[in-house]
């Protein structure tokens, strides 16, 4: 029997990892850092001709060179965690939201509309609960819509959250196109009175991102973790039908949800207008409506993790418009370096997951005999 | 054991890089100026290439190392110009420019926190309102350039009409009800700035060509290699025998060369550099700027402490605009013609918007014209505001200015960037 089965044995066999020990995770990940940096390191050598010690210097720069470079970091870190927090509640139950992106404009375009239109004629903190609240409801009305045909017939809401995004992108060129009057692009909203823009405090203008985002983090945390909500959330993303036969009542959930993925990303369209970007136009999500995918996704649904990830991100793509700039590097071998270093720390996922087993090695004679 | 220790080395080393990095972290510091540039594109587009050459002939004239220079490419028209302009002053930098038309509002913003350093947004119109001395705009006076890129595309139309090579017969659809000849221009958008360059060089054809029309198709973008193809093509399917352009791309050029070589009759005239190797047989010339003289008075003003004016233009009189080098398809004559043209401007007899060249039927918006019974304009006067345009009120108050001085239009006089914005006859916007 057991001769047989030698026989028949593959080189390598995947098998899953059950419990992995915490100081392996680390193990693993440092060493998936450390590859990447020495693949860079051979292509920025080979390619660019440059000491890679330099580069790596500089991508490290690019973050923490400043304090005032930390601060950007940090305030385009809780942009992209915002839109991860809206996510993960819609990914945990298996509700492919890939609409963010139009999400997240259309809680801006809200934002920017009441800062054109009411931004002289209502006192401050007023200004403000009406922007917070359009802008919320802006959001969860573009996630209620394909939630609500997902429920009722059961659509494929990948497709139709995809297509949301375009159609708020052309609603923000749009309206965009009519409010710059004669200039090229909509510019800075109320430049004069700064009407609609969040205070500084501390010196920067966007405090309150940051604020509002790290409340935000640990309301989702408990509200997946420890809520009767987030319990249903992850019967119905785990199995509908044993949503069903527990009494959950999964249209309902399902619309829910989205009301709150969407109406989060509107509450990231509204910091990123009023208190970061101060104009909207269709480019102002910038295309974290997906990166926050892979930050929902990997981090599966921990908001703490997701901060980590968040920062990774953030920290590599500062890194590679710094070695732009410094080297006169164009932007594709900046994101080749980043890329590299992305691709490891999301391939030592696999590892984590699965371990290697060879052919000939002791451990392979042990699973055998286990198997026996 | 083996994998511990391995474990142990790489923390080790990871630990060791991370205090390398930190304490390497300190940058060079030298006395003398420090250049801090924001670029709409970067090197392969020819708008920014020519602030790129510009900036650099400058600094390496006045002894600036480039070292000293730190570039920001393909930086957007949003808060990201804030951003860009913030980190360089976190650089160092004492002088920081900016070479697109909508960085001028995020560039105010930096220069009002930081009143030590100046800030040059480049075709900005709106430094000379804000009061604020380390905020300066400047611009080239492109229209004197592109009046002689008209010359160039006039004499190619007279060589074609009188040669017969393009009739009623040959090319019908060139050709209006009237008998006048059809000419195309690619705009980006309906601003001033556009309406300036393309009536310049409507006037230069017109100088040699009394009978010509011209259509003018916007893009809404300055740089859209598609947009401006499609444009080109629309304009030459409908008859335009002369194609010049307002935009950053290529698209309109190697359009025009492909139906030229398709056996369609139409030239090409470009922007900014030479158009002659996208295309060969269809590129006449290029009007360009030498940016490299505004440059050099910014640069070197900040050097020695004084002050650079708020508006400051060069044209012909200085050397700082020109036409590239003639294409081989351009007609017989045409560069004693242009010598002669460019010493008519440089000596001011010939002023480029002479109110005798061209009549006005519509009153048009930005300025009050006003006109004599044939139709020649003896008034216009401009505001010269800054709006928001999405609450209509003014950000920066500025007056009104004649700007019809001694039969001409003053371009470039009152403020650096163009305000020309009348529509004349014998032009169609679409």
């Amino acid at each position: 029997m057991a001769n047989e089965q030698k026989m028949h044995e593959p080189f390598i066999r995947i098998a899953n990892r059950d419990n992995i020990s915490f100081a392996k995770k680390v193990c693993i990940r440092i060493a998936s850092v450390v590859l990447a940096l020495i693949i860079d390191a051979v292509f920025i050598l080979f390619v660019t001709g440059l000491n890679p010690i330099d580069v790596y210097i500089q991508i490290f720069r690019g973050t923490f060179e400043t304090s005032l470079r930390f601060a950007w970091a940090m305030r385009d870190m809780v942009a992209l965690l915002c839109i991860g927090l809206a996510l993960a509640p819609a990914f945990k139950m298996r509700f492919w939201n890939i609409g963010a992106e139009g999400q997240v404009l259309m809680g801006g375009l809200a934002t920017a509309l009441c800062m054109i239109y009411l931004g002289g004629n209502l006192p401050t903190p007023v200004l403000f609960i009406v922007m917070f609240l359009t802008s919320i409801a802006a959001g969860a009305i573009w996630g209620f819509i394909p939630a609500f045909f997902k429920a009722n017939w059961n659509t494929n809401e990948t497709l139709f959250t995809l297509m949301m995004n375009y159609v708020a992108i052309q609603l923000v060129a749009y309206s965009t196109n009519i409010l710059r009057g004669q200039a090229s692009s909509l510019g800075t909203i109320n430049m004069a009175t700064k009407a609609g823009w969040f205070p500084r405090i501390g010196g920067y203008d966007f405090t309150l991102n940051i604020i509002i985002v790290a409340i935000l983090t640990v309301l989702m945390y408990i509200y997946l973790k420890y809520t009767k909500h987030g319990y249903e959330i992850s019967v119905v993303g785990e199995s509908e039908n044993t949503a069903r036969y527990a009494g959950i009542d999964v249209k309902k959930v399902t619309i829910r949800t989205m009301l709150i993925s969407g109406a989060i990303c509107g509450l990231c369209g509204f910091i990123l207008v009023a208190g970061n970007k101060h104009t909207i136009a269709t480019n102002t999500a910038g295309g974290n409506g997906f990166t926050a995918i892979i930050v929902a996704w990997l981090s599966k649904f921990n908001t703490f993790y997701m901060l980590l990830i968040a920062f990774l991100l953030i920290f590599l793509e500062k890194g590679a418009i710094q070695i732009a700039s410094i080297y006169h590097l164009n932007d594709y071998i900046a994101d080749i370096i980043s890329g590299i270093i992305l691709f490891c720390i999301l391939g030592s996922e696999f590892f984590i997951r699965y371990k290697l087993i060879f052919k000939h090695s002791p451990n392979a004679q042990k699973e055998v005999r286990v198997n026996d | 054991m083996f994998r511990k220790l391995t474990a142990i080395i790489m923390a080790m080393a990871m630990v060791f890089s991370v205090m390398a990095m930190l304490t390497s972290c300190s940058g060079e510091n030298e006395d003398g100026i420090k250049i801090g540039v924001i670029l709409i594109g970067d090197e392969t587009e020819g708008y920014s290439k020519a602030h790129i050459d510009g900036i650099k002939a400058a600094a390496n004239e006045l002894g600036v190392s480039e070292n000293n220079i730190v570039w920001k490419y393909k930086t957007l028209e949003s808060s990201d110009c804030l951003d860009a302009a913030t980190d360089l002053v976190g650089q160092g930098c004492t002088l920081i420019i900016s070479n697109s038309y909508g960085h001028q509002t995020f560039m105010v913003q930096a220069a009002e926190q930081f009143p030590e350093i100046t800030f040059a947004a480049m075709t900005g119109d709106f430094a000379a309102l804000t009061g604020l001395d380390n905020f300066v705009n400047g611009f080239m006076g492109t229209y004197e350039s592109r009046y002689v890129s008209g010359v160039v595309a006039g004499m190619k139309l007279k060589e074609l009409l009188d040669n017969g090579t393009l009739t009623a017969e040959t090319q019908p659809k060139s050709f209006d009800e009237n008998g006048n000849v059809k000419i195309g221009y690619v705009g980006a958008f309906d601003y001033s700035e556009v309406v300036s360059g393309y009536t310049a060089f409507y006037l230069g054809v017109k100088s040699i060509v009394e009978n010509v029309i011209m259509n003018v198709n916007y893009t809404e973008s300055w740089f859209d290699i598609d947009k401006e193809a499609a444009a080109a093509e629309a304009l030459i399917a409908d008859g335009a025998v002369i194609i010049c352009q307002h935009a950053d791309s290529t698209g309109a050029p190697s359009a025009t060369e492909k139906l030229l070589n398709n056996g369609t009759i139409c030239y090409s005239v470009g922007y900014n550099i030479d158009m002659i190797d996208t295309a060969p047989n269809a590129a006449l010339t290029s009007a360009t700027n030498n940016w490299s003289v505004y440059y050099k008075k910014l640069i070197s003003s900040v050097m020695n402490g004084e002050d650079m004016p708020a508006d400051y233009s060069v044209g012909y009189a200085n050397d700082g605009v020109k036409i590239t080098p003639l294409g081989k398809s351009c007609a017989a004559g045409t560069a004693e013609k242009v010598a002669e043209v460019e010493a008519g401007i440089k000596n001011g007899t010939i002023k480029v918007f002479d109110t005798d060249t061209f009549t006005v039927s519509a009153d048009q918006f930005t300025c009050t014209v006003t006109t004599d019974e044939a139709g020649h304009v003896t008034s216009c006067l401009v505001d010269t505001s800054f709006m928001d345009w999405s609450t209509m009120t003014p950000i920066y108050q500025g007056e009104l200015v004649e700007c019809i001085v001694d039969g001409a239009f003053a371009e470039s006089t009152h403020r650096s960037a163009p305000y020309f914005s009348i529509r004349i006859d014998g032009i169609i916007e679409n």
